[in-house]
């Protein structure tokens, strides 16, 4: 039997109350799902689905809405499928379950997360060690609340001289002398 | 009996002739090695230039005691090791300080450097120069072993411990020489001596891909000159042991120049055909191939 | 500050206990000297030549130009011949081409490197990055002029600049050290306080002494 995407959605939504599936190729698709249920959607993904891998986990920053939203994407290796759960959370405080019981490399992706965007992952192991940054102070670098431009004018010593040209217009000049 | 002072001077003398043949000698089968591989290569003098700009280095730091030690002791193994074999055969000039009994004292030199290099390079502290001493010893160790037994199969074979008597017996004509008198011998001693080489397969000490080149890493400036004086004596030094006790000795310079080239691209073509072995894996290819013929070789006389 | 750096109290393997103080046990405390080259003028200038002959580039790329200095150790460009090597260590290498763009976190490793190697020695900048930043003018985490930060003896533009462009470079720094222009360490040295004070601006968590010999 051919399991394909429909089918677990089907399955899935038979037993839990997540939202609808949005299909992007055959192999792939994403599903919405509240915060509280996350946990319950992987177990059953993982332990019956045969979703086995976490493929990644990463975060959206929605500003507008005031929202992170955290993709959860997970891989059936024998069926070759791929299936993203979406769970947003609020922005302030920001903070989601863990689930490196789950998945062992979880853990450092909340790592991350954490360092990037500033998202709590409670309990989570080794969460608060630097990952990438070392001795980072300012605002996480990853929120669009943060100005990557006026930070790096602040903090690092610049050249005078820098221009900046459009690219276009300039290798026009360049390339068409004296044409309009 | 009475010494003659003027052999210090000579000896001296033999010791800068190999040291500049060493440094040139390097570099050409470095050059070798690149005309291989198609490449131009290094010039022909870079050993030199190399050495003045090491010891041309303004600063220079220290760990301790045993860090100075260290290439101190690595350059008498080299240094020591050629004074005491006769280099030329017949010539009274460069027979150096040769005596009845040199034979044990080279085995001893030859071993000497590397245990000289271990004190300084655990002096030094660096965990890459631990690692690295603690292969290079046990390698040589291994190493050293079928050396030994085929130099006592040739001590045994001309009745003799003197490096000049045996060459003495191995002269009139190729076919005096060890290499077909005591082929085992020859064998199990080429075998040890591609382990202490420093070349592939047996590089694992110094390693320079995976653990920055190993004993020597936190060597530097004047230090490192030294161990580049002996990169360029040892080797010859040694060479010159295999070409006394095996190949017949050498009555001049140009047949010196030639039979330690030869000997020396066995180790370089044995290098570029076969890849490294781990030390476990060496350690056990010489306990399974050379230590048996050495035994072998020892039955045979 | 990390936590094996801190001052702590151990107790030894025989019982007694005593206190450890890393970053002054462990460390050298000197700061870097100015060191004076040869007495002689005419040995100075043979040790020049010999500098400018055999140049030691540590083997550490900390942007992408590492991958454009590959190409020099193969047949096609080999820079060997110029008497140019890569050494796997600080101590016996000469010359530290930073290569292209230097995070804050490869800095600090880039500093404790730099502060390892021997006198004289010469730091070379790749690429745009290390003029002014280049596309990354608005990382929030490279830094844009290496020379507030290192003594800078010679850059090479492009974005990346070709292997050719680097072996011109190298024979332009050969001119500069046979000149006996390329005095890097010395630089450093005389303004250390104020090379320490750019590094420490943008390192936030200085987990090291202030000079790794």
């Amino acid at each position: 039997m051919q399991t394909n995407l429909l089918d677990i959605h089907a399955r899935l939504q038979a037993l839990l109350p997540v939202g609808e599936l949005q299909t992007q190729r055959a192999d792939l698709a994403f599903l919405d799902v509240p915060p509280s249920l996350l946990r319950a959607t992987l177990l059953q993904l993982r332990d019956r689905e045969g979703f086995t891998h976490l493929v990644l986990l990463t975060a959206v920053d929605w500003i507008e809405q005031e929202q992170f939203q955290l993709t959860y994407l997970v891989c059936n290796r024998s069926a070759r499928l791929d299936l993203g759960l979406r769970v947003r959370i609020p922005r302030e405080p920001a903070s989601m379950e863990s689930i490196h019981e789950l998945w062992p490399t979880a853990a450092t992706y909340q790592r991350e997360l954490r360092e990037m965007f500033g998202i709590d992952f409670p309990g989570s192991p080794r969460l608060d060690e630097d990952f990438i940054l070392e001795g980072w102070t300012a605002t996480p670098p990853y929120r669009r609340d943060f100005d990557t431009l006026k930070y790096a004018e602040e903090t690092y010593a610049e050249r005078p001289g820098r221009v900046t040209y459009d690219p276009a217009a300039h290798m026009q000049q360049q390339l068409y002398p004296g044409e309009r | 009996m009475s010494f003659d002072w003027i052999k210090i001077p000579q000896a001296l003398l033999t010791v800068f002739v190999v040291f500049n043949f060493g440094l040139l000698l390097n570099a050409l089968i470095a050059k070798i090695a690149a005309r291989v591989g198609r490449r131009q290569g290094i010039p022909i003098w870079q050993n030199y230039v190399d050495l003045i700009k090491n010891i041309g280095q303004r600063s220079l730091i220290t760990h301790g005691v045993h860090f100075y030690l260290g290439p101190v002791f690595r350059l008498t193994g080299g240094v020591g090791l050629l004074l005491f074999v006769p280099t030329i055969y017949g010539s009274e000039m460069f027979s150096n300080l040769s005596f009845a009994g040199d034979l044990i004292l080279a085995l001893y030199f030859v071993f000497f450097g590397t245990l000289g290099m271990a004190l300084g390079a655990a002096e030094s502290g660096h965990p890459y120069s631990a690692i690295g001493v603690s292969r290079g010893l046990s390698q040589v160790t291994a190493a050293e072993l079928p050396f030994a037994l085929a130099v006592f199969a040739v001590a045994l074979q001309y009745q003799t411990l003197s490096v000049t008597d045996i060459v003495a017996a191995q002269q009139g004509g190729i076919l005096h020489w060890t290499l077909f008198t005591n082929p085992l011998a020859v064998a199990a001693a080429m075998l040890s001596f591609l382990g202490s080489m420093m070349r592939p397969p047996f590089d694992v000490v110094l390693a320079p891909q995976e653990i920055p080149i190993g004993p020597p890493t936190e060597y530097h400036s004047s230090y490192l000159a030294l161990l580049q004086t002996n990169r360029a004596i040892f080797p010859i030094a040694k060479i010159v042991i295999y070409m006394n006790l095996f190949f017949g000795g050498a009555a001049s310079w140009p047949v010196f120049a030639l039979k330690v080239f030869l000997i020396y691209m066995v180790s370089v073509f044995v290098g570029v055909v076969f890849p490294r072995f781990r030390v476990e894996q060496s350690i056990r290819w010489f306990l399974i191939w050379a230590v048996p013929l050495g035994v072998l070789a020892i039955l045979w006389v | 500050m990390k936590e094996e750096l801190q001052k702590r109290v151990v107790k030894g393997p025989d019982g007694v206990e005593f206190e450890v103080e890393p970053l002054r046990d462990y460390y050298c405390e000197a700061l870097p000297q100015v060191e004076r080259p040869a007495y002689a003028q005419i040995i100075e200038d043979l040790f020049n030549w010999a500098r400018s002959e055999s140049i030691w580039i540590l083997g550490f790329g900390t942007g992408c130009g590492a991958i454009e200095m590959r190409p020099l150790m193969t047949p096609r460009f080999d820079a060997y011949r110029y008497g140019i090597q890569w050494r796997p260590t600080p101590r016996q290498a000469n010359l530290f081409v930073i290569s292209g763009y230097l995070s804050v976190k490869t800095l600090k490793r880039v500093i404790r490197s730099y502060e390892q190697m021997q006198n004289p020695k010469y730091v070379v900048g790749l690429g745009s990055c290390t003029i002014n930043g280049g596309m990354y003018f608005d990382s929030y985490n490279t830094i844009k002029r290496l020379d507030q930060y290192l003594p800078v003896d010679l850059y090479i533009t492009g974005c990346m600049p070709r292997p050719e462009a680097l072996l011109a470079g190298f024979l332009d720094l050969k001119k500069l050290i046979r000149a006996g222009k390329a005095d890097g360490a010395n630089h450093y040295a005389e303004n250390f306080a104020w090379y320490k004070a750019n590094q420490k601006q943008v390192i936030q968590d200085w987990d090291m002494p202030d000079y790794n010999w």
